[in-house]
This record gives structure tokens, C-alpha cells and sequence, in this order.
């Protein structure tokens, strides 16, 4: 059946790394999300929306990047939410989690030596944790691939 | 735009002054070399080379594939782009100890991805200036080719994922 899915990252190689799952949401629909408009050209047509990007280093910012996707989850009403992080699409995880939407949290491959982070708070909200690099699996946090 | 005979880039999401110091530093050196840096979100603007604040993802990626050598810190957009376009890619690793990211996971990214074929990792500033003549002198093999998307057993796990109740 097809499913409803929310595939989202940040700027810059978590939605390039997002982009090259891409035949993984095949024949579903998809909403992908991320920071920079221009990125819209990379979806080939398929629903695309904008976030405020937010870091630990401009934290300030967080109120306007919540907004934003509080408002992408009601307009999306997804069923599956997929994401190779950074911390905007956290918040994303932990709005969805009362309402028993399915996530995905991948760790971007950047996280050679630890799990980021994002990645340390997604692994206690997300349905299922991954890790890119196969020394870093524990109990909670499979390795299932790379995108490279 | 044309593409330069370097392009150099910071990424899109934090400022790295030391990349964009040191490489319009090497664009006062050679002028003979057309040296196009993007420098994102950074305070310093070059004054010997180009520059550009950011660009969409098309024209980023035909700059590094027009380019003669690509320039960057170790993210991995950047990483991704090069190895996609076949192009050799010289990086210098942003350090958390000199504020420039959040960790030091880009030391970890030089390491444990800045060993394939194809990629360079200099350690500073002095270093990044030597193994550009390098580059540019003698060339360097082009990284492995590798697929459009991520493995197809990564991809079908995921599928499975969104398929399963």
C-alpha cells in the first residue's frame, strides 16, 4: 500500500546523503524537506517544502525553526518520517512521536568515530536508529549500509 | 557562470575564514589562476579571488566538475560532490578547537573517508598551499567511480522499513 512519507535533512551532505536513498521511497509518496529553496530543483517535481536551519551554535533560532515544521507535519500528515539528520529534523521526531508516526533516524557518515549528537537524542525518540559505519552498531542502533 | 581553474568551498552551513584566507592568499600567489571561492556565511571576503555566498546545487556541482582542482573543507556534501563528479577533491578538516564545528568529527571524516583514491587531505593552512602546487603540477588519479544512489541492500532495508506495519 502506499504510504505517505516525510523524507527530511538539513543543508548542505545530509540532504545530499538523503537524496542518494532516493530509490528507497520509490512508488510511496514522498514530501521531502530541507533548508535551501534552490534544493527544490533536486526532487524531480515531487512536493517540496523549507525549514529555518538551527544549531547548536545559533540556537536562538529555535522558535522560527519549529514553526516551520509544525507546519510542514500538518501540512504532510505523514505516516513514515525519514531523515539524515541534523538537528531541525529531530525536533521533526519528537513532535511526531504522540502520534505514533514510524521514523527513521540515519546518521550522516560524517559520524565515523561516534554517533552525533542528534543522533545520541534520536536513538532514545526514533522507531529505528542507523548508523552508517558498522564498528559504531549497538543493541539500539543498527548498521544496514552506507550511501557510499 | 564559468567554472574557474579552482573552485574552492566552505559548504553551505557555517563559515570557515581559515579555508578562505588561505586560498585567497594561494589566488594572490598565482595569478595566473582563476580562483573561485564560496564562502558561505564567513565575515572575511577575498580580495584576490572570486567569490560567491552560496550556490544552487546545479551550478555547485558543475563548478566542481569544470573546475581543475576542488578545494573544501571535509563535509560531506562536498565529499559526495567530488567523488559523484570523478573529480579529485583537496580538503582541509574544520577543528571544533579553533570554533569552526560543533566537534572534531571532520578530522575523523579526513581519516577514515580522506583515504580513498582520488581525495587529499592537508593538515593546515601551510600544507593545503604545498599540496595544491602539487595537484595542479603532476595531477592526481580521479576518486573511484561510484553509483548514482546508496547500495541497493542499504535502499531495500529501508524499503522494508516503510513497508512493514
Amino acid at each position: 500500500m502506499k504510504k505517505r512519507l516525510l523524507a527530511l535533512a538539513s543543508g548542505g551532505g545530509h540532504f545530499v546523503q538523503l537524496l542518494r536513498l532516493r530509490p528507497a521511497f520509490e512508488g510511496h509518496e514522498v514530501h521531502y524537506a530541507t533548508v535551501h529553496a534552490d534544493s527544490r530543483a533536486e526532487v524531480g517535481g515531487a512536493p517540496f517544502h523549507t525549514f529555518h536551519d538551527v544549531s547548536r551554535a545559533d540556537w536562538w533560532r529555535l522558535p522560527l525553526t519549529v514553526f516551520d515544521i509544525v507546519v510542514i507535519l500538518l501540512k504532510v500528515r505523514p505516516q513514515i518520517i525519514i531523515t539524515t539528520g541534523a538537528l531541525p529534523p529531530l525536533i521533526a521526531l519528537l513532535l511526531a512521536r504522540p502520534f505514533g508516526i514510524k521514523t527513521l533516524w540515519i546518521d550522516s557518515i560524517a559520524n565515523s568515530e561516534t554517533l552525533s549528537g542528534s543522533g545520541q537524542m534520536a536513538r532514545k525518540i526514533a522507531t529505528q536508529t542507523l548508523t552508517q559505519w558498522p564498528a559504531l552498531a549497538e543493541p539500539d542502533v543498527a548498521y544496514w549500509g552506507s550511501v557510499l | 557562470m564559468k567554472a574557474p581553474d579552482i573552485y574552492v568551498s566552505v559548504g553551505s552551513m557555517m563559515p570557515f575564514e581559515r579555508l578562505v584566507r588561505a586560498m585567497d592568499g594561494f589566488a594572490a600567489q598565482r595569478p595566473d589562476l582563476d580562483v573561485l571561492i564560496q564562502i558561505g556565511r564567513g565575515k572575511t571576503e577575498p580580495v584576490h579571488a572570486r567569490f560567491v555566498r552560496l550556490m544552487p546545487p546545479g551550478d555547485y556541482r558543475a563548478m566542481v566538475a569544470g573546475c581543475r582542482l576542488f578545494v573544501a573543507h571535509a563535509g560531506m556534501g562536498s565529499i559526495i560532490t567530488a567523488i559523484e563528479a570523478g573529480k579529485p577533491l583537496l580538503m582541509l578538516p574544520r577543528r571544533q578547537a579553533l570554533g569552526e564545528h560543533n566537534t572534531e568529527h571532520q578530522l575523523a571524516t579526513a581519516q577514515n573517508i580522506g583515504n580513498r583514491p582520488g581525495l587529499h587531505v592537508a593538515i593546515d593552512e601551510a600544507d593545503l598551499i604545498v599540496r595544491a602546487e602539487a595537484l595542479l603540477a603532476v595531477g592526481s588519479p580521479p576518486p573511484a567511480p561510484i553509483a548514482r544512489f546508496a547500495d541497493e541492500g542499504f535502499t531495500n532495508h529501508i524499503r522494508c522499513f516503510i513497508e512493514s506495519d
